[in-house]
């Protein structure tokens, strides 16, 4: 039989937000355990959230930017439970009535069509804390400096049909919260985690599968690899007679496998009700209009424009706006070296060459868009041919100044007097006779042999143009 | 000195008559002699309240003296008071210092007060009687034998034995007013949102407000002048302007009110005693010219059901925080996470809040939520909408406080339904979010009866007003009960 997955994601964001969802304590990452939590944030008796402005403003923003519906009214509920590092002993959380719903991402997977993914829904909650087992002598450490930081979690409808698109969905947003300063999406530290549901059912039917969820799939690579695991387990399953369980499973990367973790029968009973002490949230068209007037340009509208304006490719519009740094540097490429194509070609070749080989990012890169820029217009003015513009760009990386300096000091100027090419063209076909008989019989093979010589002999130097003009003429005279 | 109140003590400090430190130690002189008779105090903080004294003084001398600079009070044990005790009359937080005051702590302190020390309550606030308390049962210094009221007992005991001039109290259902009622003094229970419930410890947070417990409607009013107001820490406290509650109260003119008297609180249940007093007070303020009509509430019998849905439902939320992970009570030696969890709580919590936390739980679980919790949400809206009509009828409503006057100790302790119905007449308020207020207008059998008068929202003050007229044509507000004088 033929399978068909099932897959729907939720994932956390979290938000960019100087202090906490619910109090002033500070979000920055890596502090000494417990130094970043207030009063609030450690639920002692007494203490009252207060609603953080700028976690909703973040919210509404990505909403706008999936074209979702920005609800006027939405509450925080309680999600209550038992665990050490939630310190209320519940999870604020907006549950019946969220702030946003309805959107939609496109994503285009490697190899396949574009698909339109709907976003369900996106609520604002508050983070927990993190429990350390490690260096405790078989007792528990408890970090509350995450509790209360402001998530957005975004869940979509179970529209993906394999681990690759589920991956080119989670590219897609990771790309679009950073594009919308929503997020800074940093993997390692938490700021986007993901969890996955997945069922399989026969291709051709309707109804859905069993699902389970997975958890801890904190990396593109292990979203890919569980979900292909555990697609693979159900049919397994299935195909041997048995039937899927509802749960949780946890990914575990080292042996890669996916393991039960709680099952139906122990799911929890969270027990949601309205916090009462926080109203509900009120927007009104005011507020989301200033919103709306502060989003960027997104980053499917921007590829279409660099594809339009720039005459790149699809696939070259696509991988420089990956990132908003990389679509930015590229433009200042293209208003300083004047050629948007070459800058294409050196922002996808050599310079993401050389970050990848360096694991840099393209804000580290050492030779920013100016000085490329500078470099292009040396190729364009046929000082440089584009064969030696490689050997200066190695140089600019390695800090040696812009394109100018390296050119004078290499002396790497191309030679474009045609004085001087003839008198090599003229000393290659002299020592090269034989070559310049078989060219003359008709193979023509030989004549990149000969431009070879010539370069050679001009260190590369002269212009390859020019050259080959010249040597043709001497040829065929 | 005990027997004036804070209005006729401020006018002493500022006419130099008596200093602050000299009604400190006669207040603390007369705690230590006399609460151990009634068991009113979990703790008493001689030295911050001699300091704080003495920086009264120094205001005073200095002429940057408020009406209540000097004058000491108590805190109910509910209010986080930064480095002294708040254990909520609880087990669970008798080993919890709070690292921080309270809103209404902090606005009385600005505003001079002295705290004398932390009162006895029942635990969590659950309770009309005060025998949940960890720390015991709170005595009525009426009759010893019998309860003070509760939750806020404690505070009401020390007020009418004359330990404190005044103190705070807290009101989820009915626990300022049913323990003023039952000790002879004046309590408000403010509109919700009046007071800030910042650093309160919150039993059930859409319900719980704050607010004085006194012996009159002046030293009240003095009291909420300076707890009231906005508190950018609480979400749920509202930006409306506070105004200055004593000027106001000579401006409240009885004559030509009309006050409803809602039929649904005199009827079944309510004891001969209690309703002769009222009806007295009644004639007092028609002799005011006031104009006083009967009323219904006819919802009114869905308020105790719909109570303890609600409040038990946001409490089981609100207390989960005592888990013996950060704060308060751990069990010794627990053998894992869940033991933890298990032996903290069941040992650090008494019965009665056990019980609630059940309920709570109950109500709020997958397949009971709608039957329970939702129903009782419509109930609720239902019973504030009977309020709505009263006031479009009339200017205040006024009935008794509670259906008795003091009851002995021990007489209703294994019966929570009876006890439950302590509150009949003071739990609709807490869902309506109104103001109410409770005066002695009368003895029945030698104890305090309590009138109550419900206002509309934010007629704290017209209900202050009314309280005061009253009480300048009465002097039950003044009596002291035998003993203590």
């Amino acid at each position: 039989m033929e399978w068909e997955a099932v897959i729907g994601l939720e994932t956390h964001v979290q938000l960019l937000t100087k202090s906490k969802i619910f109090s002033g304590a500070s979000t920055a990452y890596g502090a000494e355990p417990n130094t970043q939590a207030c009063a609030v944030d450690l639920g002692l008796p007494g203490v009252l959230p207060v609603l953080n402005r700028e976690a909703v403003r973040l919210a509404v923003k990505l909403g706008l930017a999936i074209g979702a519906t920005i609800q006027p009214r939405s509450v925080f509920a309680r999600k209550n439970y038992f665990y050490p590092d939630l310190p209320k002993g519940y999870q604020i959380s907006q549950y019946e009535l969220p702030i946003v719903s309805d959107g939609r991402l496109e994503i285009l997977p490697e190899g396949a069509a574009a698909k339109t993914v709907t976003i369900v829904r996106a609520h604002l909650e508050e983070d927990a804390g993190k429990s350390l087992h490690e260096d405790f002598h078989g007792m528990s450490g408890i970090d509350l400096n995450r509790a209360g930081t402001p998530l957005l979690e975004i869940v979509t409808a179970p529209d993906l049909r394999s681990a690759a698109e589920a991956v080119a969905y989670l590219k897609k947003l990771h790309t679009l919260v950073r594009y919308l300063e929503v997020s800074d999406g940093n993997m390692q530290e938490g700021s986007f985690r993901c969890d996955a549901n997945v069922s399989v059912r026969p291709r051709g039917h309707e109804k859905l599968g069993t699902r389970t969820e997975l958890k801890n799939l904190n990396s593109f690579r292990f979203v890919e690899r569980a979900i292909e695991f555990e697609i693979e387990r159900q049919i397994e399953v299935l195909e041997g007679g048995g039937t899927i369980a509802q749960e949780t499973r946890l990914y575990d990367p080292d042996r890669h496998e996916t393991r039960s973790m709680r099952s139906k029968e122990e799911a929890y009973d969270y027990r949601y009700f309205p916090d009462p002490d926080l109203l509900p949230v009120v927007l009104d068209e005011a507020f989301i209009e200033a919103v709306r007037g502060t989003l960027p340009e997104l980053p499917d509208a921007r590829r279409e424009r660099f594809a339009r304006d720039y005459g790149l490719s699809a696939y070259e519009a696509e991988v420089l706006t990956a990132s908003r740094e990389l679509a930015d540097y590229y433009e200042e490429a293209v208003r300083a070296s004047g050629n948007a194509k070459l800058s294409a070609h050196f922002v996808m070749g050599d310079i993401l060459g050389a970050l990848n080989k360096e694991g840099r990012e393209i804000s580290a890169a050492p030779v920013g868009p100016a000085l490329l820029g500078g470099l292009i217009r040396r190729i364009d003015d046929n000082t440089i041919s584009g064969k030696l513009a490689k050997q200066v760009f190695e140089s600019m990386w390695a800090g040696e100044g812009d394109a100018d300096a390296v050119i004078a000091k290499k002396g790497l100027r191309q030679i474009t007097d045609s004085g001087a090419i003839e008198q090599a063209v003229d000393q290659v076909l002299a020592a090269n006779p034989q070559q310049v008989e078989q060219f003359r019989a008709g193979k023509d093979k030989v004549l990149g042999f000969l431009v070879g010589q010539i370069m050679k002999a001009t260190q590369g130097k002269a212009n390859p143009a020019q050259v080959n003009e010249l040597l043709l003429k001497k040829l065929k005279g | 000195m005990h027997s004036k109140t804070i209005a006729e003590l401020s006018a002493d400090l500022r006419a130099r008559r008596v200093s602050s430190l000299e009604l400190t130690r006669h207040f603390l002189d007369r705690v230590s002699r006399l609460d151990p008779g009634l068991n009113a105090f979990v703790s008493v903080t001689p030295e911050q309240a001699i300091a704080a004294a003495g920086a009264a003084d120094r205001r005073l001398a200095a002429g940057d003296a408020g009406p209540l600079t000097g004058i000491p009070i108590a805190h109910k044990d509910l209010f986080c008071t930064r480095g002294v005790k708040t254990s909520c009359g609880s087990r669970m937080l008798d080993n919890f210092i709070a690292p921080y005051d309270a809103t209404v702590v902090e606005r009385l302190s600005q505003a001079g007060v002295v705290m004398l020390g932390k009162t006895n309550m029942d635990e969590f606030a659950m309770g009309s009687s005060n025998e949940t308390s960890w720390y015991g049962p709170v005595c009525n210094p009426w009759d010893r034998a019998r309860v003070p009221g509760g939750s806020s007992g404690g505070s009401a005991a020390a007020v009418a034995a004359r330990l404190a001039p005044a103190a705070t109290g807290t009101d989820t259902g009915g626990s300022i007013r049913q323990p003023a009622a039952l000790c002879g003094l004046t309590g408000l229970k403010p509109t919700y949102g009046r007071v800030s419930r910042y650093g309160m410890i919150a039993f059930a947070s859409s319900l719980d407000q704050s607010g004085p417990i006194a012996t009159s409607a002046e030293d009240a009013a003095l009291l909420l002048t300076a707890m009231a107001g906005f508190d950018p820490r609480d979400s749920t406290s509202l930006e409306h302007p506070v105004p200055d509650y004593r000027a106001q109260l000579d401006e409240t003119a009885v004559a030509g009110l009309t006050i409803g008297l809602p039929r649904e609180y005199f009827g079944d249940g309510l004891d001969p005693g209690v309703a002769r007093a009222v009806e007295e007070a009644i004639a007092v303020y028609r002799r005011l010219g006031a104009n006083v009509v009967e009323i219904s509430l006819p919802n009114s019998a869905l308020a105790v059901p719909t109570y303890y849905v609600v409040a038990p439902a946001e409490c089981s939320s609100n207390l989960s925080r005592f888990d013996g992970v950060r704060f308060g009570y751990r069990c010794d030696e627990p053998r894992n996470l869940l033991d933890l969890y298990e032996r903290s709580r069941g040992e650090g919590f008494g019965a009665e809040v056990k019980r609630r936390i059940m309920i709570g739980t109950y109500v709020l679980s997958a397949g009971y939520y709608d039957a329970y919790y939702l129903k009782a949400q419509r109930l609720r809206r239902l019973i504030s909408e009977d309020f709505r009509r009263a006031f479009a009828e009339v200017d205040v409503i006024l009935g008794p406080t509670a259906p008795t006057t003091a009851f002995p100790l021990g007489a209703k302790q294994d019966d929570p339904l009876t006890m439950y119905l302590c509150d009949i007449y003071t739990i609709a308020v807490n869902l309506a979010g109104l103001p109410a207020l409770s005066l002695p207008c009368g003895l029945a059998g030698g104890l305090p009866v309590g009138l109550q008068l419900i206002g509309d929202y934010f007629d704290d003050g017209r209900l202050l007003g009314l309280a005061h007229a009253y009480q300048r044509e009465t002097d039950w507000h003044r009596r002291i009960p035998p003993g203590y004088e």
